[in-house]
């Protein structure tokens, strides 16, 4: 029995788990962000895959890793560096290293440190006896030799007992934060229901991991995390691409329309789709379509019919639902276009993050097509998000881009559960039967929304189309002066919404010297900053956007009064053209970085202070 | 529950579907015979008249929506399909009909095409051939036939055109019927045993554009040789043709063959029966590839095969879901799994 060791608080950590793709990297650290939950504390997740599905094994290029930021105060980002690094094999350890901090804790499967894996992965000496690792407090566990060892009366071979390896790199992390194990084996009794050797053998890795981390001493003194100050409710673990989901689901429940969504699979939007094929028992269709323009054509089918009609993609998808788009535009039927971006051009970057189709979501349309365009800026409200674009495509009879990213679409962070009952009501402007003063593009005067008038309803059979049409009457028209006032009335209609969608708020004084402006999936990263800041007593305020097209009433008043702007965004600077071009009185600097990459706190922090200081 | 669309009370006519709008289409175009046989078909399918949908794709046969009185959607080009499977997925109490082109369908919108084909989907494609395309103006279409002259092809085609039967049959497609443009009795019938047909059917009508491809299917439907050029199919009668209807299809060894009733002591036992029902389609695909001047031309419902539809299919596993799941709205979606309180 090894002797007890010390228990030492922190308030944050940053773990990251890292091996080939297939070794079950995702699995456990996302056991291991529930675990942290269960105890109460806040946490932000991020899983960091390669596009490809298994590449070739140990080669750097095939690393999989799932990085998590626990603590116990509240988790905005998944963190920077990480604290304690999990290293499976050499070449996770050779892309990984650079996101551990100096003195971090670095468990590595020493048994995969041969010959053979030490060249594949570009080690020209074992890092593991050449001194390279002094600064960190590296812990060479010979994990797969171990977990064979625990195995070894089950009768398995060991291409079965590799698979738990895992296990016992969790079960090892389970003793350095003295986390209890529950969670985990209750998720075996439930994965394995069928297959009580599995559940078995699993647990008996893991437990095998947690002895071994205590015999060895793996570490000075294990880590205690408190519960962080959360506001009361009942919460639990959301990815950004379940809250989506979930948050249309919620609109087509509220509105009472129901569901459709047409999507073709694509990198990293494809798990909405999934999710929402899960839902036939709420009556929830999904239809996977046979490219986006089938995706995008039968959701707009899907809203002249009556629908809640919602389609899902990433940028290279949107760009082949361009002309659809306008067809929605022109029809003025509702739609929601989810883009959860990655970096681009063209196939780009799948499996990495960016912000730059927000041109595309702007523009990206021939003629003169405006919509709505709104972001999501956290894993977990992507479900208000979400729920918020359906909305206000419906009650405004608009399309409605909303963009999200791989980012915050397969991060996961903890969601605070609503009641429905509370949710905002959706209310659709749809024609009654029969109504006698009925015209396809007849308006509300205040809002210059058109009725929605259903297939299948008595008294308002009617034809529309991406012709031109007549305004009021619907015909088709080519007019001169018709087309300019429908050009007109479908802009100020989308220019309107802005009387329904909250001001812009800021984080700060009015009178901030700097102004730190961003928007989409960077809001934890960037308000993280500016608080370190704020509690340093800089005179710095954020303004954080979520709506886009329409901006806010008061975004320029926001704007005004500040010594300096700053737009910070993982594009090249899309937004801040967008706002030069709407407020061009205004100078605006600007903070880009376009590596697939999520800004870091310490990148931004240090960019801030050196504008303050100029 | 299986999927029903809701019948008129009353009885409707012609006239409950004639549109207000002035019909453009060149005079003298076969479109508009495929506009009456559909006006005309409409009541006597007999459903409510909300109860049609209308929904077409881009060139001249896409402006159809416009000109008939029930719900329409005027798409983009090659959509059509997809735009239409949107409408019956959402709303599978609606009848809904495609109006597309040879341009619109079997170029642009090819993938379209095979995979609501393939699908099954619910719904009744009419597809206007004209083997050109009119509204740009006379370019060559994939039905082209190889080496026609047209403003893109000026020395020839140099391109196989696809023949839309056999591609409906290769995509797995569980309805096809061809009709000549001139013969509006017999496209009114094939109309309702389309639309009588659970799943997807589609109707070539052999389209002429007076303008930009004049008598393309002249060797066919020409009043002076269409009885020698068409076979006129109907379930479970034999395949005769010619003005003296002395003229049959006969399967011999693994081929069709032309022969002449009471030559080389042929007799009618000799001549196939025509059965549209049958799931192989090995014949239909013979029948749908019979061209001049070997073979008449088959016309009329060549395949009408049972199948599931999507659209069955769909509601049936919606109906398992929700009589199985323990999920029976939102907050009880919201709940489920591992949640906590704080």
């Amino acid at each position: 029995m090894a002797k007890k060791i010390p228990h030492m608080d922190k308030q944050t950590v940053v773990v990251k788990f890292a091996g080939d793709s297939g070794d079950g990297m995702q699995l456990i650290g996302t056991l291991f962000s529930n675990a942290a939950a269960l105890a109460g504390n806040d946490l932000s997740t991020f899983p960091d895959y390669p596009a490809e599905i298994r590449a070739p094994h140990n080669t750097v290029a095939g690393v999989s890793g799932f990085q998590v930021h626990v603590g116990s105060t509240r988790i905005r980002t998944s963190g920077d560096l990480c604290d304690v690094l999990v290293a499976m094999n050499p070449a996770s350890l050779k892309a990984n290293l650079k996101w551990a901090k100096k003195g971090a804790t670095v468990i590595v499967d020493a048994d995969t440190f041969t010959e053979e894996a030490l060249s594949k992965a570009n080690y020209a000496s074992n890092p593991l006896a050449d001194g390279s690792l002094s600064s960190y407090n590296l812990v060479p566990a010979p994990i797969t030799n171990l977990s064979r060892k625990a195995l070894e009366n089950d009768g398995l071979d060991n291409k079965t007992i590799d698979k738990t390896r895992n296990m016992f790199a969790l079960g090892m992390i389970y003793y350095i934060f003295d986390r209890s194990m529950e969670t985990t084996c209750h998720f075996f009794e439930t994965k394995f229901a069928k297959k009580p050797q599995m559940i078995a053998i699993n647990k008996k890795v893991l437990e095998a991991g947690h002895h071994y981390a205590e015999a060895a001493e793996i570490v000075e003194s294990t880590i205690n995390i408190g519960s962080a100050p959360m506001e009361k409710g009942r919460y639990r673990n959301i990815t950004g691409n379940v809250a989506t989901a979930w948050g249309l689901l919620a609109a087509a429940e509220k509105s009472g329309r129901p569901l459709f969504l047409g999507s073709y699979p694509i990198t990293p939007a494809t798990d909405i789709l999934i999710e929402i094929t899960k839902r036939r028992d709420l009556g929830a269709k999904a239809f996977q379509a046979e490219d986006e323009i089938a995706g995008i054509c039968s959701t707009i089918g899907a809203s002249f019919a009556g629908s809640l009609a919602c389609t899902s993609t990433s940028g290279p998808g949107l760009s082949l639902m361009s002309e659809a788009l306008g067809l929605a535009v022109i029809t003025e039927l509702p739609i929601v276009v989810v883009d959860v971006q990655r970096g681009g051009p063209s196939t780009g970057l799948p499996t990495k993050s960016e912000q730059s189709d927000l041109y595309q979501a702007l523009f990206g349309r021939n003629g003169e097509a405006p919509l709505i365009v709104i972001a999501s800026s956290t894993p977990a409200n992507c479900f208000q998000y979400a729920y918020e674009a359906a909305k206000l495509a419906m009650e405004h009879m608009t399309p409605c881009i909303l963009l999200s990213d791989g980012s915050i679409g397969n991060g996961s962070q903890l969601f605070r559960i609503p009641k429905m009952a509370d949710m905002p009501a959706i209310n659709p402007p749809i024609v009654p039967a029969n109504d006698p003063d009925f015209k396809p593009y007849l308006r509300n005067p205040e809002t210059l929304v058109r009725g929605w008038a259903l297939p299948g309803t008595e008294g308002l059979r009617h034809r529309i189309g991406g012709l031109e049409k007549e305004d009021i009457y619907g015909n088709v028209s080519t007019d001169p002066m018709n087309h300019a006032t429908m050009t007109r009335l479908r802009r100020e209609k989308v220019e309107k919404i802005a009387d329904c969608i909250p001001e812009q708020k800021v984080d700060g004084d009015a009178d901030a010297d700097l102004l730190v402006v961003s928007w989409g999936g960077t809001e934890g990263a960037v308000n993280t900053a500016v608080k370190a800041l704020q509690a340093e007593g800089k005179s710095i305020a954020h303004a954080h956007f979520n709506y886009i097209m329409p901006l806010p009433k008061n975004t320029a008043k926001v704007l005004e009064g500040h010594k300096k702007i700053v737009v910070c965004e993982l594009n090249e600077g899309q937004f801040v053209n967008y706002l030069r071009g709407k407020f061009d009185h205004l100078s605006m600097k600007q903070y880009n970085k376009i590596q697939g990459l999520p800004f870091t706190v310490s990148e931004l922090t240090e960019c801030f202070e050196k504008l303050l200081a100029e | 529950m299986k999927i029903a669309i809701e019948k008129s009370a009353e009885k409707l006519t012609k006239q409950d579907f004639a549109s207000d709008q002035m019909v453009k289409w060149c005079p003298g175009c076969g479109s508009h015979s495929i506009l009456a046989a559909m006006e005309s078909v409409f009541p006597e399918i007999g459903y409510k008249k909300e109860n049609y949908v209308n929904v077409s794709g881009i060139g001249c046969s896409s402006r159809f929506p416009y000109y008939v009185n029930t719900y329409g959607f005027h798409g983009i080009h090659g959509r059509a399909n997809a735009i239409a499977a949107g409408v019956k997925l959402s709303n599978p109490g609606l009848s809904v009909w495609i109006s597309t082109g040879d341009g619109d369908s079997l170029a642009i919108g090819g993938n379209h095409f095979i995979h609501i084909v393939r699908r099954n989907m619910d719904v009744n494609i009419v597809l206007f051939n004209n083997q050109i395309y009119g509204l740009t103006k006379g370019q060559y279409s994939p039905t082209s036939p190889m080496g026609a002259i047209t403003k893109t092809s000026p020395m020839g085609t140099i391109e196989h055109p696809f023949n839309p039967g056999e591609l409906v049959i290769g995509s797995q497609g569980t309805f096809f019927a061809r009709v000549p443009d001139n013969n509006v009795k017999l496209m009114t019938q094939v109309m309702m045993q389309a639309a009588r047909h659970d799943g997807c059917s589609v109707i070539e009508v052999l389209d002429n554009c007076v303008i930009f491809n004049d008598k393309a299917h002249a060797a066919i439907t020409g009043k002076d040789v269409r009885d020698d050029h068409q076979l006129i199919l109907e379930h479970g009668k034999p395949m005769l043709f010619g003005k003296e209807k002395n003229k049959g299809i006969r399967l011999n060894n693994t081929r069709l063959e032309v022969v002449e009733l009471g030559k080389d002591g042929i007799t009618e036992k000799d001549i196939l029966v025509h059965d549209a029902f049958s799931q192989d389609p090995g014949i239909h695909l013979m029948l749908a590839k019979m061209h001049l001047p070997e073979f008449p031309v088959a016309m009329g419902v060549i395949r009408s095969t049972p199948a599931m539809t999507f659209n069955q299919l769909l509601e049936n596993q919606i109906e398992k879901a929700q009589k199985e799941s323990s999920i029976k709205c939102m907050d009880d979606l919201l709940n489920s799994g591992d949640t906590w309180e704080i």
